[in-house]
C-alpha cells in the first residue's frame, strides 16, 4: 500500500506526472491518493524527498529461488498433433536457456506422441517428458494440472511458458495458483535479466499502453505467449532426451468428461493462414462496405478481417477480429482500412511483413506502423484500387 | 432438480476503446473515460439469471474493488440479480490475479454453499482470463472455460465450450466453475421494478478485509507475486512513405510499389 508523508512533500509534482493512473493529487501542495491508485510504486520512485513509500516489505514469503533451473515449455498437442505454438515457444525458450545458461525442457501429454519427442528436440528441447496415457489424450484441466504440477515439484524449473491458446489459458492459472507463483498472460515480449528475472512485456489497457512485468521472489516464473507472436527455429542435427513419464488416471479427473467434440468449419475465415488480410474498421461507416473489402481480398486469395469497433457494432462476425481480443496475424501484406489503429489492434498485426493503411485522418495511430500511408477516403480509394488491379 | 445457488462475479473497468495516451505528459488521460461493467460479465449475470430462471434459485453477483465499484454491482441488481457483495479495502490494493482470485474466493466463501459461479472469460482492461480459473483452483472446483451454453442435466452441467478449431460439449459435477463468452447471449435490459430493488443503498452488502478474516500480508500489493517493473507507450519503429497525389493517384502508386516488390 502506498503511503504519504505530507510533512516531507514539498509540492514539486513530480508524482502526479510519474502516476498513469491519474491515482494521487496535488492540491495546495497537499498530495492525497484517490481511488484510481494502483499502488503500482511508480510514484514512490520518482519523489526526490521520500515524502512517498511502499508501506511493508513485498512478502517475504517467495521461494528459495536458488533451487529453481532450466526453461520449460507446456507443448500442446490437438488430437494428436503438435501445435505450432509449441514449436514457437521453443524457439523463444531455447534464447533465453542461451542467455541464461540453462537447458530447454518440453512437456507434452498425450497418448501416442512418440513421433513428436524428436520434432520438439529439433526445435530447441534438451530434454522432453512425455506423458503418454490415454486418459491424457484429450486436454482437460485437472489431469493435466496434476500431471504437470508433479513434473513441477520433483524438477524445479525456473521459468514455463505455455501457449495463450484456450488449453493454455485454462491450465496456466491453475498451476500457477498450485505453486502460488506469478503467471502474465500474452506476453509479446520475453527477456531473461542476467539474474535470471523474467523481463515479461505485455499490453495492458487494451493495448494502450505496455506493461513490463516480473515475478521477483516466486519460482516457477509462468508466462503465456500468443500463437504467431515468437518465431520457430528448426535445427535438424539437435540431440537431445526424451523420458516418458508414468501418469495414472485419479478419481478427481472424473469430474470433468468430454461428451463430444465437433470440427468447427474451417470456412473462408482462416486469418492466421491467409497471405493477404484486408481489414475494415470504423471509418467504413457502413457495413456494406466489407463487400469492397472482399472484392479487394480477391485479387491476392487474401481473407477480410476487422478491428473491434467494427466487430463491436455488429457489422461483422467475430471471426474476422483482428487484434489482442482477436487474432494475432502476420501475414505478407495487411490492408488497413479505415482503422484508426488503437494499440489493441496494432497487437494484433504489427508484426505484418508489409502493412498499407488508408485513412482519412493523417494522425491516425495506425500510420505509425504503417509502411505504406495512403491519406484520403477509403470509400474512394479502395474502388480505385480495384480498377487499378482490373486493368492489371 | 433443486433449486440453484448461483454465484456471479464481476469487475469495474475503464471503458479501454476510450483510454487515449496523453502525448505530454505520456501518461493514460483518465479524464472523461467512464467506468462500465466489463462487458462479459454482463453476459455472465444473462447466463445465471436465465438459469434462475428455469430451474428457480438465487443469484448472487461479488465484485472486488473501490467503493465506487458499488455502482456495477446496482446495475446487475437492475437486471434482476438478488444479493450483491462489494469487496472493498485499500488492503485489496494493487492485488495481481493471484490476490485478486484469493481474495474473490474467500468472500465466496462467506456466502454459504452454492451450485455454481459464473465469470466471464476475461476483463477488458487486462485481457488475462486467469481470474476465472484461480478462482476455481482457490475453491478447489473443476472449471470450464470459454463456455458458449449451460445446461443443468441432474447434478451436473452440460456446458459447450467454443475453441480454436472445435467445439467441446462436457459434463461436469456441480459445483462448479463455468466462463462464458461474449456470444452465448444477449445481455437483457434492466426491469422498472429491478431498478427500484438497486435505488435501495442496501442491496448491496460490503466487506473488508476484517470481514474475510485474512491477515494483511495475503492481500494486496505486498502478497501478489507479480509486479510492474516498467509501464512505457508502445514503441514505433517502421519507416512509413506516405503517397501523394488524388485517391487515383495513390491507388496507383501503391500497386506499382507492390509490383516492384513483387507481391503483385
Amino acid at each position: 500500500m502506498i503511503k504519504l508523508l505530507p510533512e516531507k512533500c514539498i509540492g514539486c509534482g513530480l508524482c502526479v506526472k510519474a502516476c498513469l493512473f491519474g491515482g494521487i493529487t496535488l492540491d495546495n501542495k497537499e498530495p492525497a491518493l484517490n481511488e484510481y491508485c494502483t499502488a503500482c510504486g511508480a510514484c514512490v520512485d520518482v519523489c526526490k524527498v521520500g515524502a512517498i513509500v511502499l508501506e511493508g516489505e513485498r512478502s517475504k514469503a517467495g521461494h528459495d529461488t536458488s533451487l529453481y533451473s532450466g526453461i520449460w515449455v507446456v507443448a500442446e498437442q490437438r488430437r494428436g498433433r503438435l501445435q505450432p505454438v509449441a514449436l514457437e515457444l521453443l524457439g523463444k525458450a531455447r534464447q533465453l536457456a542461451d542467455a541464461r545458461g540453462s537447458s530447454v525442457t518440453a512437456v507434452l501429454l498425450g497418448s501416442g506422441m512418440d513421433m513428436h519427442g524428436e520434432t520438439l528436440i529439433q526445435h530447441g528441447a534438451d530434454k522432453v517428458f512425455l506423458a503418454d496415457a490415454s486418459f491424457l489424450s484429450d486436454y482437460r484441466t485437472l489431469p493435466a494440472e496434476r500431471v504437470i504440477g508433479g513434473l513441477i515439484e520433483q524438477h524445479k524449473p525456473e521459468v514455463i511458458l505455455f501457449g495463450a491458446t484456450t488449453m493454455g489459458r485454462d491450465l496456466a492459472p491453475r498451476i500457477a495458483n498450485r505453486f502460488r507463483t506469478g503467471l502474465t498472460a500474452d506476453c509479446t515480449g520475453l527477456e531473461m535479466s542476467p539474474d535470471g528475472l523474467l523481463l515479461q512485456t505485455r499490453p495492458a489497457f487494451g493495448g494502450n499502453i505496455m506493461a513490463t512485468i516480473t515475478t521477483p521472489l516466486h519460482r516457477p516464473q509462468m508466462a503465456t505467449v500468443r500463437p504467431g507472436v515468437m518465431k520457430a527455429q528448426h535445427s535438424p542435427g539437435r540431440k537431445g532426451d526424451i523420458e516418458t513419464v508414468t501418469a495414472e488416471p485419479a478419481p478427481s479427473d472424473d469430474l470433468v468428461h468430454i461428451l463430444s467434440s465437433v470440427k468447427k468449419e474451417q470456412g473462408r475465415i482462416a486469418l492466421d493462414k491467409a497471405d493477404v488480410i484486408v481489414s475494415g474498421g470504423r471509418g467504413l461507416r457502413d457495413p456494406r462496405n466489407f463487400k469492397l473489402l472482399e472484392e479487394l481480398a480477391g485479387f491476392f486469395s487474401g481473407q477480410v478481417g476487422a478491428s473491434r469497433a467494427a466487430v463491436d457494432m455488429g457489422w461483422i462476425a467475430h471471426d474476422h477480429q483482428v487484434g489482442q481480443t482477436g487474432k494475432t496475424v502476420r501475414p505478407t501484406m495487411y490492408i488497413a482500412c479505415g482503422i484508426s489503429g488503437a494499440v489493441q489492434h496494432l497487437a494484433g498485426m504489427q508484426n505484418s511483413d508489409i502493412i498499407v493503411a488508408i485513412n482519412k485522418d493523417p494522425q491516425a495511430p495506425i500510420f505509425s506502423i504503417a509502411h505504406y500511408a495512403l491519406v484520403g477516403d477509403m470509400n474512394i480509394i479502395v474502388p480505385a484500387l480495384i480498377e487499378q488491379l482490373k486493368s492489371a | 432438480m433443486k433449486e440453484l445457488t448461483i454465484i456471479v462475479t464481476v469487475k469495474q473497468v475503464p471503458d479501454t476503446a476510450e483510454v487515449r495516451i496523453d502525448p505530454e505528459t505520456n501518461s493514460l488521460m483518465r479524464e472523461g473515460v467512464p467506468s462500465i461493467i466489463n462487458p462479459e460479465d454482463l453476459n455472465a449475470v444473462e447466463a445465471a439469471l436465465s438459469l434462475k430462471e428455469q430451474y428457480g434459485g438465487t443469484v448472487t453477483a461479488v465484485t472486488m474493488g473501490p467503493p465506487q465499484a458499488q455502482e456495477v454491482l446496482e446495475e446487475v441488481v437492475a437486471m434482476g440479480v438478488d444479493r450483491a457483495v462489494l469487496l472493498t479495502d485499500r488492503a485489496f490494493a494493487g492485488s495481481d490475479t493471484l490476490v485478486t482470485a484469493f481474495t474473490l474466493s474467500r468472500g465466496i466463501m462467506k456466502l454459504g454453499t452454492f451450485d455454481l459461479i459464473i465469470c466471464g472469460r476475461q476483463a477488458i482492461d487486462g485481457d488475462t482470463a486467469q481470474v476465472g480459473p484461480q478462482v476455481a483452483s482457490f475453491l478447489d472446483l473443476p472449471q470450464v472455460t470459454y463456455a458458449d451454453r449451460i445446461e443443468i442435466v441432474d447434478d451436473c452441467a452440460h456446458v459447450q465450450r467454443s475453441l480454436e478449431d472445435c467445439t467441446e460439449l462436457v459434463k461436469v459435477c456441480l459445483p462448479a466453475l463455468v466462463t462464458v463468452l461474449g456470444g452465448i447471449n444477449r445481455p437483457r435490459h434492466p426491469s422498472l421494478y429491478n431498478i427500484e430493488k438497486a435505488c435501495d443503498e442496501t442491496c448491496v452488502s460490503i466487506m473488508g478485509a476484517g470481514d474475510l478474516k485474512v491477515p494483511a500480508s495475503m492481500l494486496g500489493l505486498n502478497a501478489s507475486p507479480t509486479g510492474v517493473k516498467k509501464i512505457f507507450e508502445p514503441e514505433r519503429t517502421t519507416e512509413c512513405r506516405y503517397l501523394s497525389g488524388d485517391e487515383k493517384e495513390m491507388a496507383r502508386t501503391l500497386i506499382n510499389h507492390l509490383k516492384d516488390q513483387s507481391i503483385l
